[in-house]
């Protein structure tokens, strides 16, 4: 099924991202060139994945493999799996499970077998898509990742702009720009806490960077209960 | 449908002329670049390759057809548009109104396909300024309404009315009040060159001017580059511009073309100061960066989205006098 990824994105997804969307790419020059790497993203929206796959050359795409929750996307039988599996070409990952059941089937296993083959992951360790244009708290999963690899590079990204084009909930995305800034690829550094710290640290310093505004007048604590008041 | 060899002598020599002022400018760029090694001229390199890729798609799309020129201004409307809308603050609450806009993109344009002027006249202006409020009403949230449907419709009137203006001048010859010289069928793609390469000509124009003799400045709240011999130099050359041309690539006398040439350099001056008050007013310096070198196409477009509706309006008034 491999042909018919590269022809889902070379005539479907970059004429889409290019057109519909637009992207403005800063530093795109420090993504990883061949694998095995991880690429790590904030997560607001499902065109992320589109995005970040559409930024890597097509001789590279089959390396390029997303890890995506299996809960969300591998529902029996549906659509959303096979466009998941067969054009997207996720790695699907256990969100939940006990630490008994960890033990005995490792989540990580996928992820860590492509790796070893030489893959570029795409990791959203916010571990959902979240609320849109905001940067929820990075979970350790990835830092597990690198330290059994403590040689692959970690290259940090900030997407922006994608999150009010299709945010979550919404059944539509909306043509927007957006932008994407690469930062300097990290080295595990044998501390997980610290590592997940220094991966956040640079998103958050790359988010200072954009240019869109957020949302006008989101309706505060204050105008729900005015309202409320009203229709009393 | 015209085929490609039966293009009028006049259009071919236009375009011939358009990419005989892109060779002169790359080689000139060339050679500033051989004789100063040590100027950096990479902003001025990307912006002259834009230019080409422009000038290629522009001519091609006006050239084939009209219904070429008409997607190809449609897709500008588009470009535009979107920019607007990703850099001013929306509400989350009108995702569906943007939707709503988007689509008053295709319906625009074919309002100018078919040539239904009074339409094309109201669609934007009158039907979505009444149409725009309903989803809003409907989703129910008024906190910024008067903000959110004021910018809206706004942006819709300088990307998508405006600019269908350049697209409507491909409709004139097929005018029923045509007569003459005006009825020939490529006096249309005739005078979309004609607006769209003295517009752009214009704006190189007050630049240049700007970059050698620039001294006062004229708006330095808004746009602190311009200057009074920029803006007088390049409405100086536009009129002499225009009137030399408009009378061998359109039906335009010469006195006429000058007046025109006039009011072009006038127009572009205040849409490209327009657009900067916009992006003054959002703290940023260009739109998006869309074509290298030039920033964003609204950017680029800034000074045709207030010349083509004058454009249109000056020649429909004063050469196609409707009957009664």
């Amino acid at each position: 099924m491999n042909w018919l990824r590269l022809l889902f994105f070379l005539l479907v997804v970059r004429p889409a991202v290019l057109f519909l969307l637009g992207l403005y790419v800063r530093r795109g020059e420090l993504l990883p060139k061949h694998g095995p790497a991880i690429v790590v993203a904030n997560h607001n929206s499902h065109l992320d994945t589109l995005v970040l796959l559409s930024l890597f050359p097509l001789a590279l795409l089959p390396k390029v493999r997303p890890v995506a929750a299996a809960d969300y996307f591998l529902g029996e039988g549906s659509a959303l799996g096979w466009i998941a599996r067969n054009l997207i070409g996720i790695i699907p990952i256990r969100r939940s499970g006990s630490a008994l059941q960890n033990m005995r089937d490792d989540p990580l296993k996928g992820a860590a077998e492509a790796l070893a083959g030489g893959a570029i992951l795409i990791i959203y360790p916010e571990g959902t898509r979240g609320e849109a244009e905001k940067i929820a708290k990075f979970k350790n999963g990835v830092a597990y990742l690198v330290e059994r690899f403590p040689d692959v590079p970690v290259t940090p990204v900030y997407l922006h702009g994608l999150g009010k084009a299709w945010p979550k909930g919404e059944r539509w995305p909306v043509p927007l720009l957006a932008e994407v800034f690469v930062g300097t690829p990290l080295r595990w550094c044998f501390d997980r806490a610290k590592f997940i710290e220094k991966l956040e640290r640079r998103v958050h310093a790359m988010a200072r960077h954009g240019t869109f505004p957020g949302w006008d007048a989101e309706p505060s604590a204050a105008d729900e209960k005015r309202l409320l008041d009203r229709e009393r | 449908m015209r085929g490609w060899f039966d293009l009028h002598p006049t259009l071919l020599i236009a375009v011939a002329g358009i990419f005989g002022l892109l060779v002169a400018g790359s080689v000139a760029l060339w050679a500033v670049k051989r004789a100063r090694p040590e100027k950096d001229l990479t902003e001025l390199v990307q912006r002259t390759k834009s230019w080409w890729v422009m000038a290629s798609i522009f001519t091609v799309a006006v050239l084939v057809d009209r219904v070429a020129g008409l997607i190809f201004l449609g897709a500008v409307s588009f470009l535009a548009l979107k920019e607007y809308l990703s850099i001013i603050p929306t509400r989350r609450a009108d995702r569906r109104v943007l939707f709503f806009l988007y689509l008053a993109i295709p319906i625009q344009y074919y309002w100018v396909g078919t040539g239904w002027y009074g339409m094309f006249i109201i669609f934007v202006p009158v039907y979505m300024l009444l149409f725009l409020p309903l989803p809003m009403l409907v989703i129910g949230q008024t906190q910024g309404f008067l903000r959110a449907v004021g910018t809206l419709h706004w942006g819709l009137m300088v990307t998508v009315f405006s600019l269908s203006h350049a697209a409507y001048t491909l409709m004139l010859p097929f005018s029923r009040a045509a007569a003459g010289d005006w009825a020939e069928p490529h006096v249309g793609p005739a005078l979309m060159l004609y607006l769209v390469v003295l517009t752009q000509l214009n704006d190189v124009a007050q630049w240049m001017w700007g970059k050698l003799f620039g001294r006062h400045k004229i708006i330095p709240a808004v746009s602190p580059n311009k200057t009074w011999e920029g803006f007088a130099g390049g409405v100086v050359t536009t009129t002499a511009l225009s009137a030399a041309l408009g009378p061998w690539l359109t039906p335009i006398d010469a006195g006429g073309a000058a007046i025109l040439g006039a009011l072009l350099g006038v127009a572009g001056f205040v849409g490209d100061v327009t657009v900067s008050a916009l992006k003054r007013d959002l703290g940023l310096k260009d739109t998006s960066h869309f074509l290298p070198g030039h920033g964003g196409v609204l950017d680029r477009v800034d000074s045709l989205t207030y010349t083509a509706p004058i454009f249109l309006h000056y020649v429909r008034y004063f050469y196609y006098p409707l009957p009664g």
